[in-house]
């Protein structure tokens, strides 16, 4: 955009001016960015960055039947991975079972489908579950698939206090702009309160949440938006939890975790992860009064890829991947997901998915970035930049609260305005050419598009999960199916109730993914989202 | 009088930046655009297509379930009698599925990528064909 003089005013991607360079004036004060492991953690969680523990190398996979996706996370494990990440299929997200007539085409397509206890035990046959870390991307039917996870751990002997992982759990961005909704907002977040409540007391190494504004940011928001967003909707699952007065953000806080896209905009990115982790750490202890730093730590996960990826020339994908690796690590993420290069065509090969794990690991062991925390700390532009990114996301964060907080701002469907601006934003941006993308619309080629495979849904696959849960149906006690639900559905009428462990015991009474649903329906209704383009 | 659009997501996947940036676009090009958002049943898409008497049916799917739902949607509006409303798809699709989207019977299809104003002429070519006959 021009300025007054007529000059081009450079901008960062999320419109934050930008001089021409930098110096010891635009340092912020001392106190904002005191050492690595310092409140409010600018700098990092901890003095040894790195050194102290790497990041965790988390490779989003999952599809087909358990038995296809326990072989691959069984792979994963060999090749290195460190944790795995499962990924459910839609019908599993919304609240169906695999043999409702609504969703044949879309049983283990984007992932696996577990529709009773019998295929989380398969999904985890032996793989011991209190070595491995486990993320669910999950969020209406979260605290479903925790039910199933405490109880697979069971059965293998494995007591629910040494069960790690997180469940995604974030039910507020999916009205918005991911989709797998069910329930209004004011019963979901309770049940994810009472999923916050249950870890605490539970399953303490269990992250009850993984706030995640990696969905607003695909579906086009900007990269300070995403993170006041997230932020906001944090803010909103601390206020339900304290506000019942049973528990102190000290107990649970430390179990909250975030998760974002990084993308193309380098030094923007490691400024909102900076900015992030010192904007959430005061806003634990200014507006819940923690006590306990760990629970100001903004303990955050990554994908590098998403919409930061383009169809033409796919294969610059894999290097627009990279630099979005190295900037997150810059930026002092805990664990990542780094996207393989063919995702805007396809399901990623095993090929493909192997190429990004191995991006990652040569970021980590070979180019050194990992020896010394926060190395930009210091850095004229990146801390100033910090501080003009966390001013942003105060200004959005504000904005927000006027409309009423983010349950208004949903139900309104101000949030679906604001993002579908920003995306619109974006498209004209990409088509005159003012946002340069190699191979778009710069550099452009004409070559023919790589070929890639679709992903052939293997109908066997689909038709044993179909035998194995009408096998389920058949074995499991009736009465013991018909007790647990009816004692889930008083629950649900009661808020006072902490409806986890009705559903851990209608998990080992073999109830199914949507029987439980249908049930907490009966109670709660059903969410209709606001239509706005 | 403006075409007339629908817009709409069929299947379970919520991916909708796609969809919503072309109704958008198709607004701006003067188009009346009618759109249901996402998690829509092949059989509603078709009932409205026929009941709000619309130029074109445009489906966006990312899920990988573009052949199935593509034919249970034109399935659904041939049984509701609107059978000549013509059928688009866009979304995640490899160029091998083109083919298999038009047997399954979509006359149009745009794989990511594809830019708004090839959609938007496509749009116009369309509607001015449905004029015509």
């Amino acid at each position: 955009m021009p300025g007054q003089d007529g000059e081009r005013i450079v901008t960062s991607e999320s419109g934050i001016p930008l001089k021409p360079h930098y110096g010891p004036d635009d340092l912020p004060p001392a106190a904002d960015v005191p050492d690595p492991g310092v409140f409010p953690f600018t700098r990092g969680n901890f003095p040894t960055g790195y050194q102290g523990r790497l990041w965790t190398l988390r490779q989003y996979s999952g599809f087909g039947t358990a038995e296809e996706s326990n072989e691959r996370y069984r792979y994963l494990l060999a090749q290195g991975g460190t944790g795995l990440s499962v990924a459910l299929d839609l019908p599993t997200q919304c609240g169906y079972d695999s043999d409702h007539p609504d969703v044949e085409e879309e049983v283990g397509r984007v992932g696996v489908a577990i529709d009773t206890l019998a295929d989380a035990e398969l999904l985890f046959d032996q793989i011991p579950l209190d070595q491995v870390s486990t993320s669910f991307t999950i969020n209406g039917t979260a605290a479903i698939l925790l039910a199933f996870y405490v109880a697979a751990g069971e059965k293998q002997g494995v007591d629910r206090a040494k069960l790690r992982g997180t469940i995604q759990n974030d039910i507020l961005k999916e009205y918005v702009s991911r989709g797998t909704w069910i329930w209004p907002p004011r019963p979901s977040l309770r049940l994810i309160a009472d999923t916050i409540e249950f870890c605490a007391t539970d399953v303490p190494k269990f992250n009850a949440i993984s706030v995640a504004g990696a969905h607003f940011r695909d579906a086009g928001a900007n990269a300070a938006q995403e993170m006041a967003f997230t932020l906001m909707d944090g803010v909103t699952y601390c206020d339900e939890v304290v506000s019942r007065g049973r528990m102190t953000i000290d107990e649970f806080a430390p179990q909250v975790s975030f998760f974002f896209y990084t993308h193309g905009d380098f030094f923007e990115e490691i400024a909102k992860y900076r900015a992030g982790r010192r904007r959430w750490a005061r806003i634990v202890k200014e507006r819940y009064g923690a006590k306990n730093e760990k629970s100001c730590m903004f303990r955050v996960g990554c994908v590098a890829g998403g919409a930061s990826l383009y169809a033409p020339q796919a294969h610059n994908n894999i290097v627009r991947v990279a630099y979005e690796a190295l900037a997150s690590v810059l930026g002092g993420v805990q664990s990542m997901f780094t996207a393989a290069w063919d995702e805007p065509f396809a399901l990623p090969t095993e090929e493909s998915t192997t190429l990004a794990l191995r991006t990652q690991q040569v970021l980590a062991y070979e180019t050194g970035v990992a020896k010394v925390a926060d190395p930009l700390g210091g850095s004229y532009y990146v801390e100033a930049l910090t501080d003009a990114m966390e001013a942003k996301v105060i200004e959005i964060m504000d904005d927000l609260e006027r409309q009423g907080g983010m349950v208004e701002a949903v139900e309104k469907g101000y949030l679906h305005s604001l993002i579908a601006d920003e995306a619109f934003r974006i498209a004209q941006a990409l088509d005159s050419g003012a946002r340069p993308v190699v191979g778009v619309n710069k550099f452009v080629t004409d070559d023919a598009a790589p070929e890639v495979e679709g992903f052939e849904l293997n109908e066997k696959g689909r038709l044993r999960q179909l035998e194995r849960l009408a096998e389920v149906k058949r074995s499991r006690s009736g009465a013991d199916v018909t007790a647990t639900l009816r004692a889930l559905e008083s629950a649900a009428a009661n808020d006072s109730v902490n409806l986890m462990p009705l559903l851990v015991d209608c998990a080992k009474a073999y109830c199914t993914v949507g029987e439980m649903v249908d049930v907490l329906k009966n109670q709660w209704g059903e969410f209709s989202q606001p239509v706005v383009f | 009088m403006p075409a007339r659009v629908l817009v709409a997501k069929p299947g379970l996947d919520g991916h909708d930046r796609g969809a919503k940036l072309v109704a958008r676009v198709l607004r701006d090009a003067g188009f009346e655009v009618v759109y249901l958002g996402i998690r829509q049943r092949p059989v509603e898409i078709a009932a409205i297509a026929v009941q709000e008497d619309v130029d074109v049916v445009g489906l966006s799917i990312l899920s990988g379930a573009h052949v199935a739902l593509t034919r249970k949607t034109h399935d659904a509006m041939v049984a509701a009698g609107g059978d000549d409303i013509p059928l688009v798809v866009g979304g995640t699709i490899p160029q091998s599925d083109v083919p298999k989207l038009r047997a399954a019977g979509a006359v149009e299809v745009y794989p990511t990528g594809t830019p708004l104003e090839q959609i938007v002429a496509s749009m116009n070519e369309l509607t001015a064909a449905a004029e015509r006959s």
